[in-house]
């Protein structure tokens, strides 16, 4: 059972996740996380502004149903399959976050800095979270894919395209924490 | 039932993606910091599993539980779409700490200014649609 409650190593969830994408094939879809936010925006009546989300969004309600079940895996994951939420980051990680100002590291899930909800009242934190996921929707559209469309499903895939989007995505990485986290933080 | 199916795939993973660490911003952030192997293992490891699956569906021509072919879409040939969407995502990436499957999973962990990141990425996603004729594909 403490298999289960404790952290999961790398060798269990990269499997896992594996298995993810193993099911979504043999069911005849496919593993793609950010053309949910593309069906959402159909929804809500983008389609009236622009003809990229004028398309038949009922035909996507599938995946709407695989998040609805990602929400509830992380309410079971986090109320019934977890004992502690520390994450045990690496010592030197720690270090850096806390001169960085990041008091929670190496004993939170997530930075309190950023994910307490203190942070609605915090502008320079909701800036932060709404530049982080502005970028996040519209890379992933541009790039056609995110880490589960293009790291998973198109490196698994062989698709050369989804090679240069995932250099892509440790280029934009790398500069955010090396290069402009020090100017942020 | 099928979407009884979608509802139970969607459990597993976002029941991975928590416990997988997969989830917290702390992980991504030491994985852009080359502090940990985690990150690396968890997305090698299922990289690996993963074309050994694919090709093996694509050699024996494996048909879905349903008896139909799996019919893989190859992604249209370019370059600079894949690299600058990717830089852009990356960077978000970074910032936020959550990629558009972990987001909905912090959501059912209780984390509510996560709603903000999710927001915000539909926003983004709705910016793209509106200049993506004037961006280079």
């Amino acid at each position: 059972m403490t298999l289960i409650l404790d952290p999961w190593p790398w060798y269990i969830s990269g499997p896992m996740i594996a298995l993810v994408l193993f099911l979504l094939l043999m069911v005849g879809k496919s593993f793609g996380m950010s053309s949910n936010l593309r069906t959402l925006c159909s929804i809500c009546g983008a389609g009236n502004t622009s003809g990229f989300f004028k398309f038949d969004w009922k035909s996507q309600r599938w995946n709407l149903v695989v998040v609805l079940g990602a929400i509830i895996g992380g309410y079971i994951g986090s109320h019934f399959l977890s004992t502690g939420l520390a994450v045990a980051i690496h010592p030197d990680t720690i270090e850096n976050l806390n001169t960085l100002g990041f008091k929670s590291a190496g004993t939170s899930y997530l930075p309190s800095e950023l994910f307490d909800n203190a942070v609605f009242t915090d502008m320079k934190g909701l800036l932060i979270l709404s530049i982080g996921g502005l970028f996040v929707g519209f890379g992933a559209r541009y790039a056609g894919g995110c880490t589960s469309g293009h790291a998973i499903s198109g490196l698994s895939n062989l698709q050369w395209p989804s090679l240069i989007a995932v250099i892509g995505f440790f280029a934009g990485g790398l500069t955010m924490v090396h290069l402009i986290f020090p100017f942020i933080f | 039932m099928r979407t009884l199916i979608y509802l139970f795939i969607g459990i597993l993973f976002g029941i991975t993606m928590f416990k997988s660490e997969a989830a917290s911003w702390f992980r991504i952030y030491e994985m852009f910091r080359f502090e940990s192997f985690h990150m690396y293992g968890i997305i090698g490891s299922t990289v690996i599993l993963g074309i050994l699956m694919v090709q093996s569906i694509k050699h024996f021509n494996i048909p879905s539980f349903y008896g139909e072919p799996i019919v893989f879409t190859p992604k249209a040939k370019s370059v600079s779409r894949y690299l600058f969407g990717g830089i852009i995502f990356g960077l978000g990436w970074a910032l936020a700490g959550a990629c558009p499957g972990p987001m909905f999973t912090l959501i059912g962990a209780g984390f509510a200014p996560i709603i903000v990141v999710i927001l915000a990425s539909i926003f983004g996603t709705f910016l793209y649609g509106l200049v993506k004729d004037k961006l280079p594909h």
